[in-house]
């Protein structure tokens, strides 16, 4: 089989990742034609033998980070983002527990890392080659998220619970 | 060392993922085991992957869109005429290789066309993931009926009813709101006194405004009832109650919600 192929064979789990990064349907149909062109387009550039859907959510890993540092005007990949300052109604807390939005409400990064090791079942290692971050990154954006979701899911704050493990 | 193992973050991570090694393992779940909040918070990220992936998983199974399955063209772009150039080589070489491989692989997915099929499919799904939850069945309960009621049609852009479906048997849970094919879809629980549930599905802006009698469809053990009125998609699902029962529910609920 050759890239061409096995690059078709993987656009279901782009479009699931996908649907999870970015919510919305057609966004998320947008962000895997993007990514799509850009895999085509740079494809003489992958490696033969190495890991190809890695090499694939690394394409769409930029080209999403394009998409949003072109849609935004700051730049709201950072840590620290307030993920729940926006609104902050009383209705907002149930609606909260709606994981999809839950998951919206995630820093983007850390956003990132757990879909690619909840969905994607990618090693550490993989994700971290993958998002191009090291390793202890990754297991620390994948902890935030996950007492986060956690949190959020429960309706409570996100620290409430949360014990420094060393 | 073994009395008072070092447990670290990344290790009770990769334990949550079912990705650390035996030994370590052990020495996690007897560190755990002394810590009611940490073993809790554990199992609540499994839950929540387990969550994800039910969540997610199904669009693995949903057909191509036409531009990536061939048929159609391209959607329109207008960046650039490379852009598009880059397109039309890789439409082409998906086109053909999607042709073969990706709808021959998947030929359930791929054949739904029928959008009333394609809600059915979904209904069913949603039905087999929620309705076994004890915890969490729903999102608002039947306590905040009219909170629930109006948060939900107020996301779909339409007045929304929650049909009295007491007089055959079944009262209402509660409800959510659940991401549909190309919008949100409300979600409405239902159960009787044994405890056996149905769900109601429903979503808005069915394409081709066909209006459509009761049709039946069966996914793995789940029966579902669907009909379409003036663009508005509904979908009652149960894997519990014989096809009559159901049927008798979804009369029910259809003289409510479509009254003549």
């Amino acid at each position: 089989m050759n890239e061409a192929e096995r690059l078709v064979e993987l656009i279901p789990r782009l479009r699931r990742y996908a649907r999870a990064l970015v919510g919305d349907r057609a966004a998320a149909d947008d962000l895997v034609q993007d990514t799509l062109e850009r895999a085509w387009a740079k494809l003489h550039l992958y490696r033969r033998g190495t890991d190809l859907r890695a090499w694939l959510f690394t394409v769409m890993h930029n080209v999403h980070v394009n998409k949003v540092r072109a849609t935004r005007p700051t730049d709201q990949l950072e840590d620290e983002m307030p993920e729940l300052a926006q609104r902050a109604s009383q209705g907002d807390a149930l609606m909260v527990r709606d994981l999809d939005r839950a998951i919206g409400r995630l820093p983007a990064e850390q956003r990132s890392v757990l879909l690619l090791v909840t969905l994607e079942d990618m090693s550490y290692d993989e994700v971290a080659r993958t998002l191009g971050i090291p390793i202890g990154t990754v297991m620390s954006r994948l902890s935030r998220a996950r007492e986060k979701l956690r949190a959020m899911m429960l309706g409570g704050p996100a620290s409430a619970k949360l014990k420094v493990v060393k | 060392m073994s009395d008072d193992p070092q447990i670290t973050n990344s290790e009770l991570q990769a334990y949550a993922d079912g990705r650390l090694g035996e030994e370590r393992s052990r020495a996690v779940e007897a560190w755990l085991a002394a810590r009611p909040d940490d073993a809790e918070r554990i199992a609540a990220y499994r839950r929540l992957g387990e969550e994800l992936r039910r969540a997610y998983d199904p669009v693995l199974d949903e057909p191509l869109p036409a531009w990536l399955g061939g048929g159609r063209a391209p959607r329109p772009r207008w960046h650039g005429f490379a852009r598009i150039a880059g397109w039309v080589v890789l439409g082409a070489a998906i086109g053909v290789v999607a042709g073969w491989e990706v709808r021959d692989a998947r030929p359930v997915a791929a054949s739904r066309a029928d959008p009333g099929e394609i809600m059915a499919h979904r209904a069913a799904v949603a039905h087999a993931v929620y309705s076994p939850e004890v915890r969490h069945p729903v999102e608002v309960g039947a306590d905040q009926e009219a909170h629930l009621v109006a948060w939900l049609s107020k996301r779909l852009g339409t007045q929304l009813r929650a049909p009295k479906l007491e007089a055959v048997g079944y009262s209402l849970v509660g409800g959510r709101l659940l991401p549909g094919e190309n919008g949100p879809v409300a979600h409405f629980m239902y159960q009787c006194n044994q405890g056996t549930r149905i769900t109601l599905y429903v979503r808005t802006n069915v394409t081709g405004n066909r209006e459509t009698a009761f049709r039946y469809a069966r996914e793995g053990s789940v029966s579902v009832f669907y009909w379409i009125d003036s663009k508005t998609g509904y979908a009652l699902s149960s894997a519990d109650v014989s096809k009559e029962t159901l049927l008798s529910v979804a009369n029910a609920a259809y003289q409510q919600l479509n009254p003549p």
